[in-house]
């Protein structure tokens, strides 16, 4: 490994030093207003093992929509940084039957993917590669960050969530069939099992995080059974953690809070369907979910993506004006590099990205601004200069 | 569907006793025999009912009667010939309904054709089927039809709402149908039939096209459920076609979520089916200020229609003449508008609207301090005949 990680490195610092004098080219990052250098105040005490800085490959899936456009942000801004990892990338799209062999390999070779947007056609007999990656890589979590970002005015304020959401059974398990003309049915699975390792992993990640309550979101009124289950193991779980408030609540009422006191919510652990709902709801009040930094993870492998909405690539019009809105991805990619155990390198990218935000002059249409893609990702590239 | 034959007969022997002995109807008006209840299954909406209207009346627990109370007084008020059966839930569970809601209240509901209803609270245990689900399944009450709009003078943090959704109200994710598979695995079936789906699509052009609506949103989840929610979708899409002057478009669910809390002035007409518009009423309520504020009605087989608060019944102030009877009153609106009596809804509405907007008598839920009463009082001195 090492010795073959040495020329990739070299390769790494060379090709990003001899571009980075055109990046920084004054006329396009528009005079000194962003030149001035900016450095995360974080008092890094960390001491990495030998080795770690390694570069290390990442799969790449660009996908459809403005999918190449904000995977393409992270291409640019990663190498503008010198991060030490590498793309191995891979077309992959929505309208494909399967996910191809080459790409699974890849995945399971790296352990970790960045992935743009994979379109999933409505009724069209091909079912949703979203859905077969985390099937297939058992990527049992998925978790959306929702928060206010410094600067950004939203019509609620001291949004902080992290959803949590089971993201292998419940309702996408895909069994459906037509009982007799004119009547489908659709199961919905929940299992003692994955109800309880997604319970765990919630309240791992409040502990880990310093997140003071866990809010279990269901329907347990109307399916007394599954839902019930899915309560069950929460509240087994919940026994373990005494310092993490625990709490439970319906999911209709769970989206009427959300929109009127959302401050009351911290980590959120959800059964499927609920969690696909509650995370666009909460992407939705705390900006949008062009700015939800999110992904998915398993025991062995991580998928990150934008946080809310995989399978929502983005209107034509945005694709062809190229004004796709790259922070929820480069947020993303954020926390790919923490999760590589770079954590510098992740600060840095954060803070440079909650900067071009905060200052407001380079924003994309959601954001109520007029710049492209490139525009913010040259600024973002300047700050981290 | 034997089983209902089976019923529907027993049910025709039933109604010639049921009035006889009878302990929980406070009967104010009219022989029991006037209206036929069965053989008038082919009713006809469009002409206005003859005077006065007889309407069940369903006080219900909690801050019910009081709100009822103030409901009752302000259309005495308005002059409105309507007289009222009142019902009340039982103590003992009725073995023909299997709930506390009795048969003869069920029955008053199927000969009046109209209704109104308080919140009702369950009691837990075992045994009886929740009263709500009793009214649902047993009056076949398809649709539910809530109107969101924000209030003039009331501020939110939204004030462009104008909605309304209609959800299915029968089938779906709430069929009841559950099971344990092994221990620790547990299905719950979704079922998604053509009559239902094509019932609920047609109301909603219909309701679309009289109150003046220009476009109707199917939302669903048919990337994932391809086959229930694809079904859903042809039978509004197969709707849709007959109603050439309304737009018709599809919305996923997820990313309608997130498109009404930034941009709920997006939609007009909502459809979908029962959990999905189960969780976007409430949140839409949320929207505007919550349940306490909401009007809905439900719309039932042969047509029936029985307005209800969909707040809960709030024990804790019961009694104390704290209670906010907007959403009552506003259902009650919902009920006289079906009865086409739409120069006294407009005119009770507008007295409401402009009581809440003058801010001077407000319930204590909107941050005021009046009384129940006092409110229903400035009610009926706002009322412009």
């Amino acid at each position: 490994m090492a010795r073959r990680s040495l020329p990739i490195l070299k390769q790494l610092l060379q090709r990003s030093s001899s571009e980075s004098s055109s990046l920084l080219n004054p006329s396009i990052v528009g005079g000194g207003l962003l030149g001035t250098r900016y450095e995360p105040k974080r008092s890094v005490t960390y001491m990495p093992r030998p080795g770690d800085g390694t570069p290390r490959a990442v799969t790449l899936i660009p996908g459809d929509g403005i999918g190449p456009l904000v995977t393409g942000a992270v291409e640019q801004v990663m190498e503008a940084m010198h991060a030490p990892i590498y793309f191995e990338k891979f077309e992959v799209h929505g309208d494909m039957p399967k996910v191809p062999d080459e790409v699974m390999e890849s995945i399971k070779k790296n352990k970790v993917c960045l992935k743009g947007g994979l379109a999933t056609p409505v009724g069209g007999g091909v079912s949703s590669l979203n859905v077969e990656l985390r099937k297939e890589l058992d990527l049992f979590a998925s978790l959306v960050n929702c928060f206010n970002l410094p600067g950004l005015a939203t019509r609620h304020e001291n949004v902080d969530i992290v959803v949590i959401r089971e993201n292998t059974e419940g309702e996408y398990a895909g069994l459906e069939h037509e009982v007799v003309d004119g009547v489908v049915e659709s199961l919905k699975v929940i299992t003692k099992f994955c109800s309880e390792r997604i319970a765990k992993y919630a309240f791992e990640y409040a502990y880990l995080n310093n997140r003071k309550k866990v809010t279990a979101v269901h329907k347990a009124n109307i399916m007394k059974l599954a839902d019930g289950l899915f309560l069950e193991s929460c509240r087994e779980v919940a026994k373990k953690y005494p310092g993490i408030q625990y709490n439970e609540i319906i999911v209709d009422n769970c989206c009427m809070q959300l929109v009127s006191k959302p401050e009351q919510f911290d980590v959120m652990v959800t059964p499927n369907l609920y969690g696909n709902l509650v995370a666009n709801t909460a992407a939705g009040i705390a900006g949008g979910t062009g700015v939800m930094p999110g992904g998915n993870v398993g025991a062995d492998h991580a998928i990150f993506e934008q946080g809310a909405s995989a399978g929502n690539v983005g209107k034509i019009e945005l694709v062809e004006q190229k004004k796709a809105n790259p922070t929820a991805l480069l947020l993303s990619s954020a926390m790919m590099l923490r999760h590589l155990q770079f954590p510098s390198f992740a600060d840095r990218l954060e803070c440079a990205v909650m900067r071009v935000v905060s200052e407001g002059k380079y924003r994309t249409k959601d954001l109520g601004g007029t710049s492209t893609t490139q525009e913010v990702v040259d600024a973002v590239i300047d700050v981290l200069a | 569907m034997a089983s209902q034959v089976i019923r529907n007969a027993f049910r025709r022997q039933q109604i010639s006793k049921s009035f006889v002995k009878n302990p929980n109807v406070t009967r104010i008006l009219t022989s029991p025999f006037t209206t036929s209840s069965d053989s008038s299954s082919s009713s006809d909406d469009s002409s206005p009912p003859s005077f006065p209207i007889t309407a069940t009346l369903f006080p219900g627990d909690g801050i019910g009667p009081e709100i009822a109370e103030s409901v009752k007084k302000v259309l005495t008020t308005a002059d409105v010939p309507i007289e009222w059966e009142e019902h009340f839930v039982g103590h003992t569970v009725d073995p023909r309904t299997q709930s506390f809601l009795t048969w003869e209240s069920l029955e008053s509901v199927r000969r009046n054709k109209v209704g109104l209803k308080g919140p009702m609270a369950t009691p837990i245990g075992k045994g009886h089927r929740s009263l709500n689900l009793t009214l649902r399944k047993e009056l076949g009450l398809y649709a539910n039809v809530r109107p969101c709009y924000s209030l003039p003078g009331y501020k939110t943090r939204y004030d462009d709402v104008n909605l309304v959704t209609i959800r299915e109200n029968t089938e779906g994710e709430y069929s009841g149908l559950e099971h344990q598979v092994v221990r620790g695995v547990v299905e719950s079936l979704k079922i998604i039939t053509r009559q239902a789906s094509l019932r609920v699509a047609e109301y909603a052009f219909l309701y679309a096209k009289t109150h003046g609506r220009k476009r109707v949103s199917a939302i669903h989840k048919a990337n994932i459920m391809r086959k229930t929610d694809g079904l859903f979708l042809e039978c509004c899409r197969e709707v849709a076609k007959k109603y050439p002057e309304i737009v018709y478009e599809e919305v996923i669910i997820d990313n309608c979520c997130m498109m009404l809390v930034k941009n709920p002035a997006l939609f007009d007409v909502l459809v979908m089916p029962n959990l999905y518009g189960d969780i976007i009423s409430d949140l839409c309520a949320g929207l505007v200020g919550g349940l306490g504020l909401t009007p809905s009605c439900n719309i039932g087989e042969h047509g029936i229609a029985l307005a209800e608060a969909v707040h809960g019944s709030a024990p804790d102030i019961a009694g104390m003449n704290m209670a906010n009877p907007t959403a009552l009153l506003l259902s009650a609106v919902m009920m006289l508008k079906h009865l086409k009596l739409t120069d006294k809804a407009d005119m009770i509405h507008a007295a409401i609207i402009k009581t809440i907007a003058d801010g001077k008598y407000r319930t204590a839920d909107l941050g005021g301090s009046s009384s129940t009463t006092d409110f229903t009082k400035a009610i009926c001195g706002n009322l412009n005949f």
